[in-house]
């Protein structure tokens, strides 16, 4: 059977065009499995409901000694600010004309504040806390806030259970909202 | 321009040429050279610089601006509270085009600036997907690459409240624009396997902050990038050598520096730079989160505070509009402090989410006057005036500040701050 030559094109185009397709899809063989054991030792999320906390726990009372030694030179004796942020304070601000926001009066998850201190702080040392310290100066600080009583210990479970005050407070984003 | 307004010039230096002599005379004293009076280089004279070689060929490795140029630095305060956790601005009103070059791209570190060996680096690609991969450098760069012009720009630039700067760095100098060559980032995660539950892409920095972002699906299969250059050569420290993400449009600080990990999953993480920074409080109390795009934006640059027109006649206005929406479409300029509006001409190309030029030529009378330009980008949104976002977002707000920004001009030509 005779074909014309335009027919044969078209059908070397259509297959042409499956083929780019199907490579869209395909991929490219780059790149190495990652282990367990990498993904264990570098995934530190901790996740807005505590998932991916870490075993162990900590209290107020060695949060107050951590916290005095590693924490306080930025943050003030009482969490009050200095170099670092205000920590402590500023419930019942947000809608005046001077809000104060702190991990008590904006923060809205509680885990979040674990996975801060153990991803970044000390400024100077990040990554340099046990997890058990992490646990116990995140529990000082929610003190401070009165948010636990002094003989809180916190860990996976009572960490993630903190209903901090501010948690309802946030909105999606609705710009435009000046035309 | 007139012999009389040149001689005027002369004998009333600007700040910039004085810096200039300044330069001059420091760049003189460290070659060892006599300072020379810059009078006997003009006609009828002969120049000094053509009586003698030149400077020979490898007397700069890695090429620097001229000493007469070296007043055009990154704006850094020097009064910070500290500085591993600050911003330094670029000189806006100094620069010309849409590309900002590398040593005067606008910094923002959370955690200082990290010196990583690539052959040591690494980006982990995890979480919701069928094959967790990783990668070295030399991996990501066997990807199809592409080079695009994007800006980047801080979320907080300029905030609401007082005092406003000075120059057009001051207010928006944490804006700035570079040809990025990269991989697309949804090739890489093409190649690990993205599980129909991820919905949210966890982006970390290997800073000492480890910053932490969370990036919707969507970006991540459109335009975002994984990029390795900037304006031909490798990424600065200061920009994220050796991997960035890029994603085109957003708030600065989610184009995650020194990328070393990405996570797929089903919800954002509300890591702190989500939830503590970066959400924009409301006067009622409540805070507006994940507001990622920044919104259409222009500035003139030329003339702008702490400039001086040096004589009434031809002076073009020269500026610069962007916005995360998309393309600029049209740049509107208003000499008469707002009272009436005139279309700039825009400065091909006009790119998607890059800095757009525009100028206008004007006359000045040499009566005092206000300018000030407002673009509208593709989506025909118009860039508002400071008390309409005022009026919504209050002084709070903190981020996302678009504002239309007007220079007063004096009848003695110095342009300063109309707001201030």
């Amino acid at each position: 059977m005779r074909c014309p030559r335009s027919h044969i094109a078209l059908v070397v185009a259509f297959i042409a065009g499956l083929a780019v397709a199907a490579q869209a899809e395909e991929r490219f063989h780059i790149g190495r499995a990652a282990t367990p054991a990498e993904i264990k030792g570098w995934d530190i999320d901790i996740g807005h409901d505590g998932s991916n906390l870490p075993p162990g726990s900590g209290g107020v009372e060695r949060g107050r000694v951590v916290y005095s030694e590693q924490c306080a030179a930025c943050h003030g004796a009482d969490g009050q600010g200095g170099v670092g942020d205000r920590l402590v304070g500023g419930q019942g601000t947000l809608a005046s004309a001077k809000p104060v926001r702190t991990v008590g009066s904006y923060w809205p998850y509680a885990p979040t504040l674990f996975d801060y201190i153990r991803r970044a702080m000390p400024q100077n040392a990040p990554q340099s806390l046990s997890d058990e310290d992490v646990y116990a100066v995140s529990a000082y600080i929610l003190h401070l806030n009165g948010l636990v009583p002094a003989d809180a210990v916190l860990d996976a479970k009572t960490l993630a259970a903190i209903k901090m005050p501010n948690r309802d407070r946030f909105v999606s984003d609705p710009r435009p909202d000046v035309r | 321009m007139s012999e009389q307004t040149t001689a005027k010039r002369e004998r009333r230096p600007s700040r910039r040429h004085f810096l200039q002599a300044g330069a001059a005379v420091a760049g003189g004293a460290a070659l060892g050279a006599p300072a020379v009076a810059d009078t006997g280089n003009l006609p009828p004279n002969i120049p000094e610089w053509m009586k003698a070689p030149g400077a020979p060929m490898g007397d700069q490795p890695y090429g620097a601006p001229s000493v007469y140029e070296k007043g055009v630095i990154k704006n850094i305060s020097k009064t910070l509270p500290q500085y591993l956790s600050a911003s330094g601005r670029t000189p806006l009103q100094e620069l010309d085009g849409i590309i900002t070059p590398n040593g005067l791209f606008y910094e923002r570190h959370h955690g200082g600036v990290p010196t990583i060996d690539p052959a040591q680096h690494r980006l982990m690609l995890h979480g919701l997907v069928d094959r967790p991969l990783i990668f070295t450098m030399d991996d990501i760069r066997r990807f199809p690459s592409q080079s695009r012009i994007h800006f980047i720009e801080c979320s907080g630039n300029p905030v609401y409240t007082k005092p406003y700067g000075k120059t057009a760095s001051d207010l928006v100098g944490l804006v700035s624009c570079a040809e990025w060559t990269g991989v697309m980032l949804k090739d890489v995660l093409n190649e690990a396997g993205l599980q129909k539950e991820a919905k949210w892409l966890v982006a970390e920095g290997a800073d000492a902050a480890a910053l932490t972002r969370s990036i919707p699906i969507e970006k991540c299969l459109d335009d975002a990038m994984l990029v390795y250059s900037q304006n031909g050569e490798r990424l600065r420290p200061q920009q994220g050598y050796p991997l960035r993400l890029l994603l085109p449009g957003f708030e600065g600080n989610m184009n995650i520096k020194w990328l070393r990990r990405l996570k797929a999953v089903a919800e954002p993480d509300y890591s702190r730079e989500e939830t503590s920074k970066y959400t924009d409080l409301m006067p009622d109390g409540t805070a507006r989160e994940f507001t990622f795009t920044m919104e259409a934006k222009s500035i003139i640059l030329r003339p702008s505070g702490g400039q001086k027109l040096n004589g009434t006649g031809f002076h073009e206005i020269s500026g610069i509009a962007w916005s995360g929406h998309g393309r600029i479409k049209r740049v509107e300029v208003s000499v008469d402090d707002g009272k009436s509006w005139q279309v700039a001409t825009l400065q091909e190309p006009v790119l998607t989410r890059a800095l757009t030029r525009f100028r206008l030529p004007w006359q000045w009378d040499g009566n005092a006057a206000v300018i000030q330009s407002r673009a509208i980008d593709e989506t025909d949104y118009v860039q508002p005036t400071l008390a309409e976002l005022l009026a919504v977002r209050g002084v709070n707000h903190y981020y996302h500040n678009n504002a239309i920004w007007p220079w007063r001009i004096a009848a003695n030509g110095e342009v300063s701050n109309a707001l201030s």
